[in-house]
């Protein structure tokens, strides 16, 4: 499989990466050398077998639904380029 | 002797027996560091006074009897670990100057047992990379050189090159350190130390900048295996904080150093045994099972069938976890910000300023697997052969106790020399991704020199949380080896 170069843009925007002139070209074929690398993995038979999403335990851990940490607006918002209040600002998205 | 050369053990000796102080090892530290760091650039912070004053208290913690296990020894703290109001970069432009309110786990256990830390160290930006050359705070330098030395610089390998460059300059006594394909082990071997793996769960990730989460493993790099055994020790222990954090009890791993090889089975998988691996390598492989066998073990030839197959499963893994992970980096809640003419745009033209260009690679091809329409071919075609590969060592280790390979293709190279070929530098990590992909720990050891002088390392692998069966396999090469040399470049040198 190789990608053409409207993929590229399109992984580009899902990704939320801006690209520069001529970026998609030199990702193109960057990516296409890593795709084509791991297109070996086609050949490994893997019928009948589980997919393996982690190697560790295997049951997830449970607890009680109940708040264990809160109520650190400041903490939370210590480091954000932008704020209003105890809010994150972001530019207008509703006119 | 200087206060740097101390290993672990010999200076909490010390430091029993009154002969140093914290505040002097911390001291002499920081002038090496003040004096070394413009030439390596191995950290990207450095806490001077705030060590100091820890160094302080910690003396006074010990005349009060009030003594912890690391109690003031002086360490460096990869840049990926949070540390509460100490910026915290992960060697990206896009954290800008995050200051965590918060402290990782891991450093509040070192923290807990009066750990001394001298500041944040470089290492690749977001832990993508094997020769540290990714950093957005410049390149570290390797503290060894060829013995022909025809002044080229070399890499000290990656993610953790900060951690192992400063640890073999003796900037600081040890160092934390992140392994996701080889993140420990490939640059120990390349600056001639000790690093661990652990098992994936024996130390919390929680408060460690994430990569990728089913692989992310934290873990310790010193300059013996007994210090290594010494800080994992502190490091580990289960976390509610992190779900996959392990409950087990964490066992005496310095203990373990001690135990010796005799009777166990040791597997030399033919599968390692690569088309064109330099000689020395193979001679050093060899000279390490010969060591083992003198000691009473038994080596025993084993396969790994699927072995070739796991970079490629990495690099379909990683990315794919990389590039959930990353989604993070919006420019909103932390870090830089570039304005855009609405939000999406703002979205895209933070990422774009803010990563370097192997993450945006490894963004793209995270993407791309995950997207629709390739998830069954790639990702989950991935998820299979990771499970194949894990089903490998399984076998192997009803066999065996433990497992022997070389740690690196190669010696230290370098610095640009295979920047152009992503796939090519991708190879470094070709015998240190498995344990990742299964979770199992794996150690690098050092073992010897290639023909310029540059340390070499071997790799040793055990069973899930069989720490104990590494640290007693390493401590044996590390006896047998008796290796002399040092880093050219190095404090008091």
């Amino acid at each position: 499989m190789s990608l053409d170069l409207q993929t590229v843009r399109r992984v580009a925007s899902l990704a939320r990466l801006h690209l520069e002139e001529g970026e998609d070209h030199r990702l193109q074929a960057e990516l296409n050398g890593i795709l084509g690398w791991i297109e070996q993995l086609q050949e490994v038979d893997t019928a009948d077998v589980e997919p393996l999403a982690g190697a560790g335990a295997a049951a997830m851990p449970m607890r009680d639904d109940v708040v264990t940490d809160g109520g650190q607006a400041a903490a939370v918002l210590a480091n954000a380029p932008d704020r209003a209040g105890e809010f994150f600002a972001v530019p207008k998205v509703v006119e | 002797m200087h206060p740097t050369d101390f290993t672990i053990r010999g200076a909490l000796e010390a430091l029993n027996e009154g002969i140093v102080t914290s505040e002097a090892l911390t001291q002499a530290h920081l002038e090496a560091i003040q004096v070394l760091n413009p030439r390596l650039n191995a950290f990207i912070t450095v806490t001077a006074e705030k060590a100091l004053e820890a160094a302080r208290a910690s003396d006074k913690r010990r005349a009060d009897g009030l003594a912890g296990k690391l109690e003031g020894i002086p360490l460096a703290i990869k840049d990926l670990f949070c540390t509460a109001g100490t910026r915290t970069t992960a060697a990206s432009r896009i954290l800008g100057e995050f200051t965590p309110p918060y402290e990782s786990t891991v450093t509040s256990n070192l923290l807990r047992d009066g750990a001394v830390f001298l500041g944040k160290v470089n290492l690749d930006e977001f832990a993508m990379g094997s020769s540290n050359a990714t950093s957005a705070f410049g390149e570290v330098e390797n503290p060894w050189q060829r013995s022909n030395d025809d002044g080229v610089r070399l890499v000290p390998g990656g993610s953790s090159g900060g951690s192992a460059a400063a640890v073999a300059a003796r900037l600081a006594l040890g160092a934390t350190a992140t392994d996701t394909g080889g993140s420990i082990r490939q640059p120990a071997a390349l600056c001639g130390i000790a690093g661990i793996k652990p098992t994936y769960g024996r130390c919390s990730r929680w408060g460690v900048v994430a990569f990728a989460s089913s692989l992310d493993t934290p873990g310790p790099v010193a300059r013996t295996v007994e210090d290594c055994a010494l800080l994992l020790e502190s490091m580990s222990g289960h976390d509610p904080k992190d779900s996959t954090s392990a409950n087990l009890p964490v066992p005496d791993f310095a203990a373990a150093c001690a135990r010796g090889v005799k009777g166990l089975r040791i597997g030399v998988p033919k599968e390692y045994r690569l088309e064109g691996m330099p000689d020395e390598i193979e001679a050093l492989w060899q000279q390490g099972l010969d060591w083992l066998r003198a000691e009473g073990a038994e080596i025993v030839d084993i396969s790994l069938p699927h072995t070739k197959y796991a970079l490629p499963t990495y690099y379909i893994v990683a990315p794919a976890e990389a590039s959930s992970n990353l989604a993070r980096y919006d420019g909103v809640r932390y870090g830089a910000r570039v304005d855009g003419e609405d939000l999406k745009d703002l979205y895209e033209r933070t990422r774009a300023a803010g990563f370097g260009a192997e993450v945006k690679r490894r963004i793209m091809i995270g993407t791309y697997v995950l997207s629709a329409g390739y998830y069954d071919a790639y990702y989950l075609k991935a998820q299979k052969v990771r499970a194949l590969i894990k089903r490998d060592f399984d076998f192997a280790f009803r066999d065996v106790d433990a497992i022997l390979t070389p740690a690196t293709p190669s010696a230290a190279f370098p610095a640009g020399e295979k920047q152009d070929d992503p796939v090519a530098m991708y190879l470094n990590d070709v015998f240190t991704v498995t344990a990742n992909l299964a979770g199992i720990p794996g150690m690098t050891v050092p073992a010897g020199y290639d023909r310029h002088g540059l340390p070499l390392g071997l790799q040793v692998l055990a069973r899930d949380f069989d720490e104990e069966t590494v640290f007693a396999v390493g401590t044996t090469i590390e006896k047998a080896a008796a290796l002399k040399a040092l880093p050219q470049v190095r404090a008091f040198a």
